[in-house]
């Protein structure tokens, strides 16, 4: 049982029935490409050119081909991993944590935002995987004896660990999607006119039926994978951090890094989700569904985020002061003040200041200024991880190695190359998946209190709705809209 | 073999929910509750056992657990002892981070597979269902026929608890 304040606003506008909910997200299923759709495809499937030749070149002669020397080990191939990475946090937050708080609104964001954290996965095994510079041994890495020999993987390697929670949350985030989908891809399957469609969605679909059993079934799994889902997406984030702060680099050898990191994940997945969300609502006409206040809260999201991620910069500072160690100091005064201060500025205005923005309500309501506010959050996360990747590694010990580091164009070939693989995926998805969990947004669609058309009286074959004592969760005084074209 | 169904077929979950718990008052065996989204309380109607994935879970997890510190104290410990850095050959705190990703890793899969093979759910040429609109927006109710059932009764009994139509269906079960 449970109370809705009518002070709320509603989850989903527009009084809503049911079937409204099937039409509106099957609309862009069902229906032939669109030329916007087409459009943004074929940009997005240049960039993807883009990315795969600047593989084969990095493929063909080597990591060379990157701006990396000897001082810089790591740059933007690491750069690029944890930006990626980190955004893909924000759709297993929102599917699994949310699910787990009983935040009903995130039932209409989160498919997008599941399928964007597996895509952003996708995007970031890629550097990893390139700069090994033989990928095609890439499986070394999994606890086989050394080429065959004796000599195990070293288990104590935070690199090592990167392997397993990479491997873990990509293949439980696509299992937990691929769960919630089936039911959705049933509706679809009874739907379906054309031949290839109906076999397509009847074998994606898995022999769905929604009988009662099933559902039963089918809630437990999903609170169990949100369970555990929730401690592994802070773990696959302290874990990346602990690539950086198990070493003895000054500026990376901290304490502060997981938490850091997993609040800074956070923060970026939730500019990501805002920046599709934004876009896909108008292409798609589901502004009843991902409402303002949808936007609304992600931006709060993002404002706590942000300030925890602005309370981190601000910390490590003061501990390289208090810890007296010269070279930890050097190592962060070098940051903001060295060669590389642009980039520490360029983080620090849009991670600390742009969030804080967010308190104003006109700014949190507003959708172009959000736009633009979530693509200033991803650009200053970039920013974060490359200003403590290369600006730690660029001036070391030994003074006579200290270098700048700059891109070359295979570098940033690869890096806008993942942009076009991400968008290439999430735009096939957007147009043959559901891109809200149709499901799930039926169930909540009696708890939404709207002004719309509301239960309007008994129609003619059912009954008036039982208002004796509500046994079955649904209170009776609960606004009843499913009739309203009677 | 073949069966036949009587299909009622109900606009709003509460009706559903009221319906079903006259009809199996009744003395009428509900086959099976067809809806389009979860209903909660729908299993305890229908008197659908708890699931007993959770434990399932649990066990897949401590598996995985066990598989991951059999793999890291084997293979470091006994299998190729190495010093790294001075440490343990078998140092347990750095054995965490895998520990728990496996043990997640083991819980998920072992608990999704075990989801969809008793639910038998697989990967179909074509899905035969009794009403195409019950993944859209009706609720649909089957009992199943035999030569004894008075259909003229059932179906007054489904209508006077909110059935907005009732059919009949066969369906082949393989």
């Amino acid at each position: 049982m449970q109370h809705v304040s009518p002070v709320r606003e509603p989850l989903v506008t527009g009084g809503k029935t049911y079937h409204d909910v099937t039409q509106d997200v099957c609309r862009q299923v069902e229906a032939a490409p669109n030329v916007r759709w087409m459009a943004a495809l074929s940009v997005a499937l240049f960039f993807l050119g883009i990315f795969l030749y600047s593989v084969y070149r990095t493929l063909w002669y080597g990591i060379g081909e990157w701006g990396l020397n000897k001082t810089v080990g790591w740059a933007w191939d690491i750069t690029n991993f944890v930006w990626w990475v980190g955004i893909g946090h924000a759709g297993t937050l929102i599917s699994a944590v949310l699910l787990l708080f009983r935040q009903k609104w995130r039932s209409s964001i989160n498919r997008a935002a599941e399928a964007m954290t597996i895509f952003a996965v996708i995007c970031a095994a890629m550097f990893p995987v390139l700069h090994m510079g033989r990928p095609w041994l890439a499986y070394w890495v999994f606890p086989l004896q050394n080429t065959f020999g004796s000599l195990w993987v070293n288990f104590n390697s935070p690199l090592l660990w990167d392997v397993f929670a990479i491997s873990t949350y990509f293949t439980v985030s696509l299992v937990f999607w691929y769960t919630g989908l089936v039911p959705d891809f049933a509706t679809i399957r009874d739907r379906a006119k054309g031949p290839i469609a109906k076999v397509a969605y009847s074998l994606l679909s898995m022999g769905w039926t929604g009988s009662a059993k099933h559902w039963s079934r089918y809630e437990t799994v999903s609170l169990i994978l949100a369970g555990v889902s929730t401690p592994l997406v802070l773990s696959v984030h302290t874990i990346v951090s602990m690539d950086f702060a198990t070493s003895v680099v000054p500026g990376w050898h901290t304490t502060i890094f997981p938490p850091y990191f997993v609040a800074g994940a956070i923060f970026s997945g939730f500019a990501m989700v805002l920046t599709l969300m934004l876009i896909t609502r108008v292409v798609f006409k589901l502004e009843d569904y991902i409402t303002i206040e949808h936007i609304a809260l992600m931006n709060k999201i993002m404002m706590i985020t942000g300030s925890i991620v602005g309370v981190a910069y601000i910390t490590e500072f003061f501990i390289a002061w208090y810890s007296q160690v010269e070279f930890e100091q050097y190592a962060f005064i070098n940051r903001a003040t060295g060669p590389y201060w642009w980039a520490y500025a360029a983080m620090m205005t849009c991670n600390v200041i742009t969030p804080q923005l967010v308190w104003i309500r006109k700014v949190r309501y507003s959708i172009p200024l959000t736009f633009v506010l979530s693509i200033i959050v991803n650009i200053g996360m970039w920013f974060e991880r490359f200003v403590i990747i290369v600006t730690s590694l660029h001036r070391d010990y030994l003074p006579s190695s200290w270098v700048m580091f700059s891109p070359t164009i295979i570098d940033i070939g690869i890096y806008v190359g993942t942009l076009g693989l991400f968008f290439t995926l999430f735009l096939l998805f957007a147009k043959f998946f559901p891109v809200i969990n149709m499901a799930e947004v039926k169930t909540i669609l009696k708890y939404t209190v709207d002004n719309g058309p509301t239960y309007t009286g008994h129609d003619s074959h059912a009954p008036a709705p039982h208002t004796t004592t509500t046994t079955h969760g649904v209170p009776a005084s609960a606004p009843v809209n499913y009739n309203k074209h009677d | 073999m073949t069966k036949r169904f009587a299909l009622g077929i109900f606009d709003d979950e509460d009706v559903l929910m009221h319906a079903i718990e006259n009809v199996r008052a009744a003395g009428v065996k509900i086959h099976e509750v067809f809806t389009p989204f979860p209903i909660h309380g729908i299993d305890d109607a229908l008197g659908i056992q708890r699931s007993r994935l959770p434990i399932a879970a649990f066990f897949y997890g401590m598996c995985g657990l066990a598989f991951a510190l059999w793999l890291q104290i084997y293979m470091l410990g006994f299998d190729w002892p190495m010093i790294i850095g001075g440490k343990p050959h078998i140092a347990l705190p750095a054995f965490i981070p895998v520990s728990f990703e496996l043990t997640v890793f083991f819980t998920c899969h072992g608990m999704v597979i075990t989801f969809y093979t008793i639910s038998k759910l697989y990967p179909r040429w074509r899905t035969p269902v009794l009403d195409v609109r019950s993944t859209d927006d009706k609720f649909v109710m089957a009992i199943e026929l035999n030569d004894k059932t008075d259909l003229n009764n059932l179906s007054k009994l489904l209508r006077e608890n909110g059935a907005s139509e009732v059919n009949e269906k066969e369906m082949t079960k393989n």
